[in-house]
């Protein structure tokens, strides 16, 4: 039995205000499976918060954002709407992996300890197979030499690539990545996009707000830009950044290419 | 940071690499070339430390000074030695040491639970907790060593349902001790724990929720270990400042060290001597708790800086080193 394929990501109408401020104004947008999303714009559009929405780091005001098929954040009875419990919530965050600008290492684990964290915490795995999986995450985003050093010790791209291993560790659907190189040295950018680029090509399904337009256009799918908390434009990344249709685009390009 | 054993692939960097390269590496190969000479080191006579030395003397003059007046003052010293290991006196340095610890931990345990209901979102937790720290924070501790002890005057039978006894026969001078101490230092516990679990970045409760653990298992594992290392240097303060505490309890009859040591003056009437005695054993317990409280904070360092700072040793060793070095970089003798 054959369904129409589920979504990875959908968003239907979702609005997010903080106070007085409006900052998602209706977005609506679909994420297949297996896809590499980016999402791009200036800062201030709305696009993290749209990422930590996915998530439920942020509750959204209005509007239906659903997960493979799950609603965030709320459950469905009838026409009702009820709001999930802590536990609950945690339960869906296991299968987002989520990658910050700032990386958020735990600073008082060694960059294996980072990694084993979430599966024996909250997956209950065994720690000596926890270890086995961590050090060969660390070995894949080339850090097999470095998995006693504490995150104070490695380097900001280094960093980040065990923070990759670290949300990798819990087996994710799906991974968001908020401005993963925006905190880095030009020169450590590379080795962050190569790991990235090699998810990509191993299927995974993510969501990428960048500012790195040569990486979107290389290994993007699919392109959305946002402004001012709506979605201007959106296609194949090569056909938005070379062929942009709105004006707003255009200007936006202009400055970042 | 170097990045040579980094094997990762980094097919951009080599690509910008090769288009500068002509110029770059031509540039940089003759300076690698020609360094084989270590470089002279700088020879300066270095500044003089005068006034170091002038507030030295200074300083072992007015000490040799009030030495000379404790030695020619009317204490029997062989009085003072002769008690220092006295078996009253042990007890009460023994009881003293014990109902600190006995009172920090529940001042620790307490404080902690305090605070993280204080920075709680329920609201009845939140006002619970701050209505605990405004009357334990807002009242002297003698006063509710005081009321603990004589609680029998107003409830004299203590039923607690499933266990009923006569107050008085409950609330011994140990407990009340301990109840005083503990309870009120639980609300000091609160504020510096609160403090600590505040100082913590936001990012990290975020990570830990991102890759699903639940709140209080992220309190457990993420904010509570990084909040140690704020916490514990004033918590070390609070533990000596609970060593000197403690001597309230001879108020409520608890065998402490002061009061073992004014019970043994109060029969021979050497009152100078006992209390002199009394000061030696709390500087020997409180230079342990500092020695402690040392060890422990550089534990809770690790991961915070990339070298761990010196021990006691290396830095008083340092101190000497440093006030001689005028005379040895210089070359001179001073």
């Amino acid at each position: 039995m054959t369904t129409p394929a589920v979504p990875m990501v959908k968003a239907e109408g979702v609005h997010k205000s903080f106070g007085h401020a409006h900052i998602l104004k209706g977005i609506d947008l679909e994420v297949a499976a297996g896809e590499v999303f980016c999402l791009v714009g200036p800062s201030g559009s709305g696009k993290s918060t749209f990422l930590r929405c996915i998530n439920h780091l942020e509750k959204i005001s209005a509007g239906r954002l659903s997960v493979d098929g799950h609603l965030v954040g709320y459950r469905q009875k009838g026409d009702k709407l009820y709001e999930l419990k802590e536990r609950e919530v945690a339960a869906q965050r296991r299968d987002i992996g989520m990658v910050f600008q700032r990386f958020n290492l735990f600073p008082h684990m060694t960059a294996v300890e980072n990694v084993m964290e979430a599966p024996v915490q909250v997956k209950g795995e065994s720690k000596t197979a926890a270890r086995e999986r961590a050090l060969k995450l660390l070995e894949r985003v080339g850090l097999g030499n470095r998995t006693d050093n504490y995150p104070s010790q490695l380097s900001g791209g280094q960093q980040q690539r065990v923070a990759i291993a670290r949300a990798l560790a819990m087996e994710p659907k799906l991974m968001l990545f908020d401005e993963p190189t925006s905190a880095l040295d030009p020169e450590l950018v590379g080795e962050v996009l190569d790991v990235m680029r090699g998810l990509a090509e191993d299927g995974m399904t993510m969501v990428v707000v960048t500012h790195e337009m040569g990486f979107a256009r290389e290994v993007g799918d699919s392109l959305v830009f946002m402004d001012d908390g709506v979605v201007v434009e959106s296609g194949h990344p090569r056909d938005v950044l070379t062929d942009p249709q709105h004006e707003r685009t255009k200007a936006f390009l202009s400055k970042v290419l | 940071m170097s990045e040579p054993e980094d094997k990762a692939p980094s097919a951009p960097v080599p690509a910008s690499n090769t288009e500068g390269g002509g110029a770059g590496a031509g540039g940089a190969v003759p300076v690698a070339k020609s360094s084989p000479v270590p470089p002279e080191a700088v020879k300066a006579i270095p500044v003089r430390h005068y006034g170091r030395w002038i507030s030295a003397a200074i300083v072992l003059v007015l000490f040799g000074l009030v030495v000379a007046a404790f030695v020619g003052a009317d204490i029997t010293w062989p009085t003072v030695g002769r008690y220092l290991n006295h078996e009253t006196i042990l007890t009460g340095a023994v009881n003293t040491l014990w109902i600190t610890l006995l009172a920090m931990l529940m001042g620790v345990v307490l404080g902690t639970l305090l605070a993280v209901m204080r920075l709680s979102k329920n609201p009845v937790m939140s006002s619970v907790a701050w209505g605990y720290i405004w009357v334990f924070r807002g009242t002297p501790v003698l006063v509710q060593l005081l009321i603990w002890y004589n609680l029998a005057l107003i409830f004299p039978i203590l039923d607690l349902g499933f266990y009923r006894d006569e107050m008085n026969d409950v609330m011994t001078p140990f407990l009340a001790a301990l109840l005083g101490l503990g309870l009120n230092e639980a609300a000091y516990m609160a504020e510096i724990s609160r403090a600590g679990i505040q100082s913590v970045d936001e990012g990290q409760t975020e990570a830990a929720h991102a890759l699903g653990m639940t709140g209080s298992r992220t309190m457990r594992r993420i904010v509570l270990p990084q909040a140690m290392r704020v916490i514990i240097p004033p918590t070390g303060n609070e533990f000596i400042n609970m060593l000197k505490t403690s001597s309230l309890a001879y108020a409520i009859q608890y065998s402490e060290l002061l009061f073992s040591a004014t019970r043994i003056s109060s029969r021979n009437l050497e009152v100078m001597e006992l209390l002199l005695v009394a000061t030696i054993w709390y500087l020997i317990l409180t230079t342990i708790l500092s020695v402690g409280q040392f060890y422990l904070e550089r534990y809770f360092q690790r991961g915070s800086s990339r070298s761990l700072p010196p021990t006691p040793w290396q830095r008083i060793s340092k101190s000497l080193t440093s006030f001689r070095t005028p005379s040895r970089v210089g070359g001179k003798t001073v």
